[in-house]
């Protein structure tokens, strides 16, 4: 069996991950309450939800098609900040996987064409906590690991970004609805950086089981 | 504590839902386009410059209750709390453009910038239409003035709007609206106080906590933390420690001449912002500054959010003139 996914794995890895995200929207509800206003839980729902249904329809023919029609969705469906930049993460991410397979070396460039059109489109850089802080790590562990294949790319990558979720807890926003928290902010983690890590989870437990 | 009570259908359905409710209440003078959640004049002249303001809903009447008249010619509405998606933003303005392009007006935030700024770019590279973009910034809690792009907008929003909207009837091109919008927002400054927090309808959650003796100085719209948390107080000591950061931070001087705008943020009574116009009006009339107008009522709000806030409009002849149009919609009438 290869370490890599086709087309058709490519889309089923984005199903797995839109159940995944939809059926922990009570626990970023919870931390969105805890730093932002509450309302990351949901929204993340609404993308994935649209998601479920994009990509519900025939086989797609390339890799990035599944990754396109994610984004679409989350940016047309999941609204505000979250939806710009994890719309933008999945759609300009596609770009880095033109193949008829991904495989470790196309999952960072993913994460890495994703990361450089999220920091562009937000003008932020990390430290500010967001989303940013758990996508950047996760972004340069998948990279140090794709000559490993598949695998242990998303396995690098996911202990990238929990180690950015971690990080995130210290910091103090200085972007978004949790800017104005300031100082009140720290001790605890980005929601969008918590989406980040169980999005790529996901993908982890995909890659590894198919 | 309970979460508060709300009639609703479906909590997922709430914005569309809203959405017909409104275009019936204004008995045929908007639409709402059929496949994105955007509220549209239906007499629309032929050519003009076109105003589409937008933003999350669940700040009733704003930003949909303020189309109609020398007012928005259209609003994109995003879900509760959220910024509209682009997709919405780029529909909706392509239903309000007569030709003379379009200027973007809305509070400034991440998400609303962000969805803005993309369909900016789709409007202009995909479809020629012109669009400008000015970012309502008047909350002073916020930020402090040399980071004035980092401050939130507020209920300043709605002389924003008006100027804007009344502008966009009047003036023949996008520059010169766009020139009256950002004199209007320059010279905008707003403070809010929370006395207790709303919640959102999908969760039925409170956007934040506050002990039940608490008040918040300069809490943000969303929850967002402000200048102070302080044991609640008497309405004239609010207000002059209200008063006192919004007069110094323009600063605002013996002479001006101001526009006064006091909006309930969701659940207090018209009794105590009554009270509170009246001492604010006492620290007005001893600092030497002349009120040309006031409005007391519900513009912004946060659902059930109990609190206040107070906005300040500096004006000159242009800005006078502007303000003082009729309008006409349903979050805002006034001859």
């Amino acid at each position: 069996m290869s370490d890599t996914l086709d087309a058709t794995q490519a889309r089923d890895m984005l199903v797995a991950v839109s159940n995944y995200m939809i059926d922990r929207t009570d626990t970023l509800t919870d931390a969105d309450l805890a730093i932002g206003d509450g309302d990351h839980g949901i929204g993340m729902r609404r993308g994935f939800e649209a998601a479920l249904e994009a990509l519900n329809g025939e086989a797609p023919e390339t890799v990035d098609a599944p990754f396109k029609a994610t984004g679409m969705a989350i940016m047309s469906n999941t609204g505000g900040a979250a939806g710009a930049v994890f719309g933008t993460l999945f759609r300009a991410g596609s770009k880095g996987i033109p193949g008829d397979v991904i495989d470790g070396a196309g999952f960072a460039a993913f994460l890495e064409e994703g990361l450089a059109a999220v920091l562009k489109r937000g003008g932020v850089t990390e430290g500010q906590k967001t989303m940013v802080d758990a996508l950047a790590p996760a972004a340069r562990a998948a990279r140090a690991a794709s000559a490993d294949g598949l695998q242990a790319t998303t396995a690098a990558a996911v202990d990238g970004a929990l180690q950015g979720v971690e990080a995130s807890k210290a910091m103090v926003a200085t972007t978004g609805k949790a800017r104005s928290l300031g100082e009140r902010s720290v001790g605890h983690p980005d929601p969008g950086a918590i989406s980040i890590s169980l999005i790529l989870t996901a993908m982890r437990d995909y890659a590894q089981t198919n | 504590m309970a979460n508060p009570k709300k009639i609703l259908n479906d909590p997922k359905k709430v914005v569309a839902e809203m959405l017909e409710g409104l275009v019936f209440a204004n008995d045929g003078r908007l639409r709402k386009l059929d496949k994105h959640a955007a509220i549209v004049r239906t007499d629309l002249p032929e050519s003009k410059v076109a105003l589409l303001i937008g933003g999350g809903s669940g700040h009733e009447p704003i930003f949909h209750g303020f189309v109609g008249k020398n007012m928005g010619d259209g609003a994109a509405c995003g879900q509760v709390f959220a910024a509209p998606s682009p997709d919405i933003i780029v529909e909706a303005a392509k239903a309000v453009h007569r030709g003379k392009g379009v200027l973007f007006l809305y509070g400034n935030y991440a998400g609303d910038n962000m969805n803005f700024d993309m369909a900016s770019e789709i409007l202009t590279e995909d479809e020629g239409i012109e669009v400008r973009t000015v970012r309502v910034t008047d909350d002073v809690a916020a930020a402090p003035p040399e980071r004035m792009h980092d401050r939130r907008g507020v209920a300043g929003d709605l002389y924003a709007i008006k100027i804007a909207g009344g502008a966009a009837t009047e003036c023949d091109t996008l520059d010169e609206v766009e020139r009256i919008a950002r004199k209007a927002v320059a010279n905008l400054r707003s403070i809010g106080i929370a006395v207790a927090a709303g919640s959102i309808p999908e969760t039925g959650k409170l956007t934040f906590e506050l002990a039940d003796d608490e008040i918040e100085i300069g809490m943000g719209a969303h929850g967002e933390a402000g200048v102070s948390r302080q044991k609640i107080a008497p309405a004239d000591t609010v207000a002059d420690q209200i008063m006192e950061k919004l007069l110094s931070d323009l600063p605002f001087k013996r002479g001006d001449e101001v526009a006064l705008l006091i909006n309930n943020l969701g659940a207090t009574t018209m009794m105590e912002m009554l009270i509170v116009n009246r001492r604010i009006r006492q620290i007005l009339d001893r600092e030497g500054i002349k009120v040309h107008r006031t409005d007391v009522g519900t513009w912004l709000t946060v659902q059930e959010m109990a609190g206040f806030s107070v906005t300040l409009l500096r004006l000159d002849d242009e800005l006078k003139h502007y303000l003082d149009l009729p309008a006409e919609s349903l979050g805002y009438s006034r001859m």
